[in-house]
């Protein structure tokens, strides 16, 4: 009895929980509301398996706990359920998978006017770099950083000449423009997490990782590490601001471009957009 | 990860197939009763099941190092592996000491005593000749230029044969007990004596794969395969 | 001792190995160290396993009290918080689970429920339980070497795991946890051998695969799952042994550590990642499915009913064995692998929830219709239900690959990972050592502490993972030892702080279970033979408990499957695997 009731108590309190507490996933400010609306509708899905499941238990224990003379009821297995339970099953997984391989698909395909930015990631900071006006980043190595060249950029690529370099600064971007954020580690690996942009992915060491997304609301977004890179894991923070397109412009006239570093004196700046030597970092 | 999935592969396959033929699909229920059917493997002797599954265990070893180099392979600084030629010497001792321990299996299925010794003998020198070679290889690519972290071929194939050199000293070890045992008879040894020639049979197998996989061969006949399907 | 042959009166085939006398024990150490009796094994190996499951309990105390109250334990650095949540992830996964429910139970079962006298390898079989013990001696000596213990992470990802930026990187915690690890799988390879080759030839006469308990179907399968799984996590250390001892750059990229270039170059910690999940996954279900099997017998035995659809159940635990070795990547969507990869993983993971779905269902219709004596196996079974169908659904969240992309690497994955390898399977330890001590040790627990034990853990557990979702769904990062950030909201404190005294009872809780086991041992109430009455053949034995050699003069036959619960017509409730009267002697055969 005490048993029966403790299981409705349970899916009782779950569903309270769920619907009555405080605690819910940050306000969204990027385009990927999907992955929010595939989140909910495996939350109904699971929610109702779950709430039938554990009731039905409850039912049997209260119903068939044992009393003088009760027997068992014999019956090896019954085909007809088994088959019955798994379409069911097979059935609500489809209905979760589906919307989920659709927004995938969205996730990965990035939109070819998105513009790309860059994030580097070291212990325990984050550094950024935009295209500057020919809207394309130079090339990059780990072998060029140097504590003039934190970034590593190719002080031979012209391309790299304009990149603005934002080093230990904050992350500026445009509202309402795609963005396809380039990932790059120069030690161990990170993740880029901004919660509110729900995208994420890691940094890898010797590759370039890549998302897109667009900003749908301005303010001040924090950024975290995701992905334990050592002691200072918890501390790596960031901001990201989101600016309407006037202020954004206004931030990126003060930044310094690659060129005015001084590992970035020799460069020529590029005169024309025609990549020379100059390839996908 | 493709050598380890297609080795998992068949190792399911063979699984399933060996379920299969053990009744799954009936209901056990209904057949009560002194037995129903015969027990499993019947003629197949606990050493040479416990051996078969050991060999699964360090094939799929094996499939996964090949696994990692494949994909190391992927990146940009692989090149190929230049192997110093005792290699190839080394090779074929351990095809000579692999025939030796089956001659050993047939002498002791003939009832030959003295056969058996000396192929054992001759299978265990072959073996040690092998390892022997394999130190000369390790020697040989220090000298010129491919030390263990100086290229990841050589990290790999030091790792590699290190492994492999490896199971085969436990063979060795296996191999000298049989050996104590010989006085008994080549009757008693038999079971024993084929379960080592399986074993290095296996040894000789893994290592021509391992070889294939690392001097590229095996990717250059997958690519062949893909372009003759394709 | 039982004749080879073939009986001519009966038709019974002969038996797969010649009933031959276990080795006896003279001498002191043979006796009680160096024993190769499987049954004195299994104590070995759970007793190890239970006492440095114990440090890794302590250590999930020390966690929680930074995380419910930040800043107030000062000893508790973020080097300090990272050594013990890898530490703790580590021995809990490896070598508190699969050494209990394989080198514990398995040991202690496998020749009991098939009917054989032993292992068919005694000799590998105790040189299993000692390599192990090497393994946890050199796990816990990290504790005590310069640098202390690593702090990588369970999953001791590369590039890090071996940097100066990692506590016990680039000194002897990293170093040690490999070498552990491949002691570790070194030793559980020579008890795989044993356990898989003994159910394969070792079964009595009679017992078909088809009579076999779940309980060996469980064990059996997770044992073959990780004699293919565990190589992958041995090449892994080794490789990275190499990496870190010997200047190799099997899995370590150019790169630039503090502003100073590495030697390193061109290799790929992703290489890393794929080879630690094709062991990591599997191993999620080599944990998973002994538990299953044991699930389902505790549950057949305690409802007075025979388990519902075991032809089902059978195919589904090797259909999820076989799953889970197509499914690891779906650790690694956010990983930086290709991207294609998301579309294949997340299905087979997802397909892989249907034949799990379909084990719940035939749970609880075994429950339906049966006579549910609420035992403390039972309740324990009952517990493993709910903990473990809560953890499975949060499994669809971060197996659907697009689901998983804000939830990776955040407390969601933390509650959902405890709450389905973590709390369920031990809801099902639990239940079986209630289940099985009056056969290993001839008494009963006692049930009153069993009830608090139970009821506090139950609850308190929920009480501890259930919310944690929520702060995960809140955007709160794993491995932060403090959780304040800008969107996270001041109530998810004091939440967390709960959560910590929820997590600090029910550690309480399991020093009465310790107590319980303690006193159970000397004062404990007699148990008989056979006290819960079932059919399966481990209660068969000649004397209980089960002495060496276990059958005695002559091995069992067995003459049906291990369900015969409340058949019409039979004289008792149950009828013994080994009991050869026929049903058609009886009346009402339905």
């Amino acid at each position: 009895m005490i048993v029966a009731a403790s299981l409705v108590l349970i899916v009782l309190f779950s569903v309270a929980f769920h619907l009555v507490s405080p605690w819910w996933w940050t306000p969204i400010a990027s385009n990927w509301g999907y992955i929010d609306t595939t989140l909910v509708i495996t939350f109904w899905i699971t929610g109702a398996v779950f709430t039938a499941v554990v009731l039905f238990m409850a039912w049997c224990v209260f119903r068939y706990r044992h009393k003088p003379g009760r027997v068992a009821h014999y019956e090896p297995e019954s085909k007809r359920l088994e088959i019955w339970l798994t379409a069911l099953t097979a059935l609500g997984v489809a209905a979760m998978l589906a919307p989920g391989l659709v927004v995938w698909n969205r996730f990965i395909t990035v939109p070819d006017d998105a513009t790309e930015i860059e994030v580097v990631a070291q212990q325990w900071f984050w550094s950024y770099r935009l295209p500057g006006a020919d809207g394309q980043l130079g090339s990059s190595d780990v072998t060029w950083i140097s504590a003039d060249n934190p970034l590593g950029l190719n002080p031979h690529d012209r391309l790299g000449a304009d990149d603005v370099v934002i080093d230990g600064g904050d992350l500026h971007l445009p509202i309402g423009k795609p963005v396809k954020v380039l990932l790059r580690s120069v030690d161990v690996l990170h993740d880029f997490y901004v919660p509110e942009f729900r995208a994420k992915m890691d940094m890898v060491p010797g590759m370039v990782t890549y998302f897109w997304f667009t900003p749908t609301r301005t303010g001040e977004f924090e950024v975290l590490c995701a992905e334990l890179c050592g002691t200072g894991h918890g501390y790596m923070r960031g901001y990201v601001l989101i600016d309407e397109e006037a202020e954004y412009e206004a931030w990126l006239g003060e930044q310094l471009t690659f060129a005015g570093l001084p590992a970035g004196e020799g460069v020529q700046v590029a005169n024309t957009a025609e990549p020379i030597g100059g390839s996908d970092p | 990860m493709s050598i380890v999935l297609g080795f998992v592969a068949l190792v399911a396959v063979i699984a399933l197939t060996w379920l299969w033929r053990q009744g799954v699909a009936e209901r056990p229920w209904l057949e009560t009763g002194a037995v129903t059917r015969s027990p499993s493997p019947g003629s197949q002797p606990t050493g040479r099941a416990g051996l078969g599954v050991f060999l699964i265990v360090a094939g799929g070893l094996f499939a996964l190092a090949g696994s990692a180099v494949t994909m190391r392979m992927g990146y940009a600084d692989w090149f190929e592996m230049r192997l110093p030629r005792v290699v190839w010497a080394g090779t074929a001792l351990l095809a000579l000491s692999s025939l030796a321990l089956q001659a050993a299996v047939f002498a002791a299925r003939r009832g030959d005593g003295p056969g058996l010794a000396r192929w054992i003998g001759a299978g265990a020198a072959s073996m040690a000749a092998f390892l022997l070679a394999q130190g000369l290889a390790w020697a040989r690519m220090a000298e010129t230029g491919q030390g263990l972290a100086a290229t990841p071929g050589a990290s790999f194939f030091y790792l590699i044969s290190g492994l492999h050199g490896l199971h085969i000293l436990g063979g060795l070890v296996a191999l000298a007990r049989v050996a104590t045992r010989l006085r008994a008879g080549p009757g008693a040894a038999a079971p024993a004596v084929a379960l080592c020639a399986i074993y290095w049979h296996f040894l000789l197998i893994v290592w021509i794969a391992m070889l294939a996989i690392l001097t590229g061969w095996a990717s250059d006949a997958a690519a062949l395969c893909r372009a003759i399907l394709s | 001792m039982s004749s080879v042959s073939e009986d001519p009166d009966t038709g019974i085939p002969p038996a797969e190995v010649p009933d031959l006398p276990p080795p006896h024990a003279h001498g002191f150490w043979s006796r009680w160290v160096f024993s190769q009796d499987a049954k004195y094994i299994a104590l070995q190996y759970s007793g190890t396993a239970i006492a440095i499951g114990l440090v890794a309990l302590v250590l999930s105390w020390l966690i929680r009290m930074q995380l419910g109250f930040p800043g107030v334990f000062d000893f508790i650095s973020a080097e300090a918080y990272y050594q013990f949540i890898t530490m703790h992830g580590m021995i809990m996964v490896v070598y508190l689970l699969t050494a209990i429910f394989l080198g514990g139970f398995g040991n202690y079962l496998i020749p009991l429920m098939v009917g054989a006298r032993d292992m068919v390898f005694p000799f590998v079989n105790m040189l299993s339980f000692w390599v192990y013990f090497l393994a946890v001696v050199v796990l816990a000596a990290s504790f005590f070497a310069p640098g202390g213990p690593t702090g990588a992470g369970w999953t001791l990802y590369p590039p890090q795991a071996i940097l100066s930026g990692t506590p016990g990187g680039t000194q002897w915690g990293i170093v040690l946890m490999l070498v552990s690890l491949i002691l570790f799988i070194i030793g559980f390879t020579m008890g795989g051998l044993n356990y898989a080759v003994t159910v394969l030839q070792a079964r009595t006469r009679g017992m078909t695969l088809m009579r076999m308990p779940l309980t060996i179907w469980g064990i059996f399968t997770a044992t073959v799952m990780a004699l293919l799984a565990f190589p992958a996590l041995f090449v892994a250390s080794v490789m990275m042994l190499f990496d870190r001892l010997l200047g190799t750059s099997f899995f370590m990229p150019a790169l630039v550590e503090m502003g100073e270039q590495l030697s390193y170059g061109g290799g790929s910690p992703i290489v890393f990642q794929h080879l630690f999940w094709f062991f990591g996954h599997p191993e999620v279900y080599i944990v998973a499915l002994p538990a299953f099997g044991i699930v389902s017998d505790l549950i057949a035995v305690h409802a007075r009913k025979n388990i519902f659809g075991y032809r089902m159940m059978v195919w589904a635990i090797v259909i999820i064995g076989a799953l889970s070795f197509i499914v690891w990547a779906h650790h690694m969507y956010v990983s930086g692998m290709h991207p294609y990869f998301g579309f294949f993983f997340a299905t087979t993971t997802l397909i892989i929830a249907v034949p799990t779905a379909l084990k719940v269902y035939n749970w609880i219709l075994t429950l339906w219709r049966g006579d549910i004596h609420l035992t403390l196996p039972m309740l324990f079974a009952l517990g493993f239900i709910v903990t473990f169908l809560n953890g499975g659904l949060t499994g669809l969240f971060l197996g659907n690959v697009v689901v998983d992309v804000p939830l990776s690497d955040t407390m969601f994955v933390v509650a959902h990972f405890h709450m389905v390898m973590g709390v369920a399977p031990i809801m099902v330890i639990f239940g079986a050592i209630y289940h099985w001590f009056p056969l290993i040790s001839g008494r009963m627990l006692s049930h009153r502490m069993g009830l608090i034990h139970f009821w506090v853990t139950f609850i308190g557990a929920y009480a501890i993972f259930f919310p944690m979702h929520y702060v995960g769904l809140v955007g709160v990062p794993r491995r932060y030892p403090d959780i304040s950030a800008s969107f996270v909201p001041d109530s998810v404190a004091t939440l967390n702080a709960f959560i910590t005294v929820a997590a600090l009872t029910v550690g309480a809780a399991q020093m009465l279970f310790l107590f319980n086991v303690a006193w159970s041992l000397a004062r404990g109430r007699k148990a008989g033979h056979n006290p819960w009455r079932a059919a399966s053949l481990e209660w068969q034995t000649p004397e209980v408990p089960p002495r060496h050699g276990n059958w005695g003069e002559e091995l069992p036959l067995v003459y049906r499957w291990a369900y015969d619960y409340s058949v019409p017509g039979a004289p008792r409730d149950f009828i013994a695997q080994d009991d050869p009267g026929h049903r058609a002697s009886w009346s009402h055969v339905p």
